[in-house]
């Protein structure tokens, strides 16, 4: 029973954890149909503002839940107006500029920062259940995926600005002939999807160790969750996340590592080669 | 609002040739002409959704050609665009509702409107996409005057559309005109709901206005031929 606990635990933290680095992606791409391929170096940027900040003697959860979204949402704000708004509905071009970007964001901190890991520690200890002690972190993980995922509920569903953005990247001509200006709605969208990459990356930086390439880490899974999600932001994070970090957490404790990623990858393979529009182009299809 | 020697296009191809015309307080101004002759172009460079090249447009005086198509609709701009364009994905209330956060009007905005359309009410929770062609209509319709506009922008409203709706859109356009003083800029081809509503009819051919009418004037069998279809 305590082994199927912790088991249990081990599966939720897998799932919360590509919730946590999917999120960000899936807003951006959801929204606005750009593939940001410097998803990982936003989550890099975050993790390292937040290793910063903690070296300015700001406690560590300002520096998560604070710094880095915000400095990164900021980051995201300057990329969109600079890069992404002179691309929008040319997605292979926005493809090459983010990768670009994302080399250069590598190259950049490489310089600075220099090739060497740093990091933060896990705070909040262990946790018993049962027999078995399981780290308290992981469990807070688990519940910031939980709130992340309201929290962009809410955002999408009842706020006045999710409102406008769902209608403006549903037709963007005539939420102008309303009275909305397309840009802001795009840049504002673009800058929550970096301030939810700089968070994620800083939620994950007790966990990996921060370096200039740990973005290249977490790019691959965060695109095959998006993509096997489908359309919807949410639904199509969380339906992927749930089945494919269940798939990699079990195939982890039954094999290795490689062995969960490899079923994991195979399990989205079969199932975009069944619904090749993802989860939510099958179930769940007016979901947000 | 007043236009003075439009000229726009599609990237190198012109469309509009110099169009010219007026329309007062309360009025309404019917355009009538053959399919591709400009007049979905007018509309939507009157509303900036197309970059006006050459001319001037003025509402109350103020001139707007340069503004952009969120900042016109501001200055009291409202467009029914051809084909509805409702948002598939929001409900009926949240068309309306986002009309009324793009105006940055309250609420109560979407409860004037509903009660000029009792036809919404019981519609509010379904997705725009999944109504009927007469109810995404009168939606688009509703949608465009959460924001109380002066003048609105109608592109072929009954297209497609049954005749029972039809008349129910005539009416209530009527009825806000009286009500509202609302003034309307109307392209259409069918010519029984342009005389039902139009003060005076403005005849466009090759992107350029070529004569105008009474609306009484539309009873002429010839002008059948010559400017519609």
């Amino acid at each position: 029973m305590d082994l199927a606990l912790a088991v249990g635990l081990q599966v939720l933290t897998g799932v919360a954890v590509l919730v946590i680095v999917s999120l960000g992606l899936a807003v951006v791409f959801g929204m606005m149909r750009v593939i940001n391929l410097a998803h990982g170096e936003f989550m890099m940027l975050g993790a390292f503002a937040a290793v910063l900040a903690t070296g300015a003697g700001l406690s560590l959860w300002v520096a998560m839940l604070l710094v880095a979204p915000v400095a990164v949402g900021l980051f995201g704000l300057v990329v969109e107006r600079l890069v992404i708004r002179r691309l929008y509905g040319r997605m292979v071009d926005t493809m090459l500029a983010t990768w670009g970007l994302s080399l250069a964001l590598v190259g950049g901190m490489t310089m600075l920062a220099g090739n060497s890991v740093s990091g933060v520690s896990a705070p909040l200890g262990s946790v018993a259940v049962g027999g078995f002690r399981t780290s308290g972190y992981e469990l807070f993980l688990i519940g910031a995926a939980v709130a992340l995922s309201l929290g962009v509920w809410v955002a999408l569903r009842f706020t006045r600005w999710g409102l406008v953005a769902r209608g403006t990247m549903q037709d963007a001509e005539t939420a102008s002939a309303l009275g909305v200006a397309p840009d802001r709605v795009y840049a504002v969208t673009f800058a929550a999807g970096a301030a939810l990459s700089g968070l994620a990356g800083a939620l994950l930086a007790p966990l990996s160790g921060v370096v200039p390439t740990m973005g290249a880490a977490y790019i691959a899974r965060a695109f095959i969750t998006v993509i096997t999600g489908g359309a919807a932001i949410l639904a199509g994070t969380l339906s992927a996340s749930g089945l494919l970090g269940t798939v990699s957490t079990l195939g982890t404790f039954l094999s290795t590592p490689v062995l969960g990623e490899v079923a994991m990858l195979v399990v989205a393979v079969v199932l975009l080669r069944l619904l090749p529009r993802g989860i939510t182009g099958r179930v769940l299809r007016r979901a947000l | 609002m007043e236009v003075d020697a439009l000229h726009a296009g599609y990237g190198r191809i012109g469309v509009l040739d110099g169009v010219s015309l007026r329309v007062g307080a309360g009025e309404c101004v019917g355009i009538l002409g053959h399919n591709g002759t400009g007049k979905t172009t007018l509309l939507k460079t009157l509303m900036g959704l197309l970059p006006a090249t050459r001319g001037a447009i003025r509402l109350d005086g103020h001139a707007i050609e340069r503004l952009p198509a969120h900042r016109r609709a501001r200055a009291g701009l409202g467009y029914v665009p051809q084909g509805r364009r409702i948002f598939p994905a929001l409900s009926v209330g949240d068309n309306l509702r986002f009309a009324a956060a793009a105006a940055g009007v309250g609420d109560g905005a979407v409860d004037a409107a509903l009660a000029d359309f009792p036809e919404l009410p019981r519609l509010l929770g379904r997705p725009g996409g999944a109504l009927s062609g007469g109810e995404q209509q009168l939606l688009a319709l509703a949608r465009a005057l959460v924001a109380r506009p002066r003048l609105l922008l109608l592109d072929e409203p009954t297209e497609g559309i049954q005749p029972s709706i039809v008349q129910a859109m005539a009416e209530r356009i009527r009825g806000l005109r009286a009500a509202r003083g609302l003034s309307v800029l109307l392209v259409e081809q069918n010519l029984d709901f342009i005389r039902a509503l139009s003060d005076r009819v403005l005849l466009i051919q090759r992107g350029r206005i070529v004569r105008e009418l009474p609306a009484a004037g539309l009873d002429d069998p010839a002008l059948e031929h010559e400017f519609i279809g």
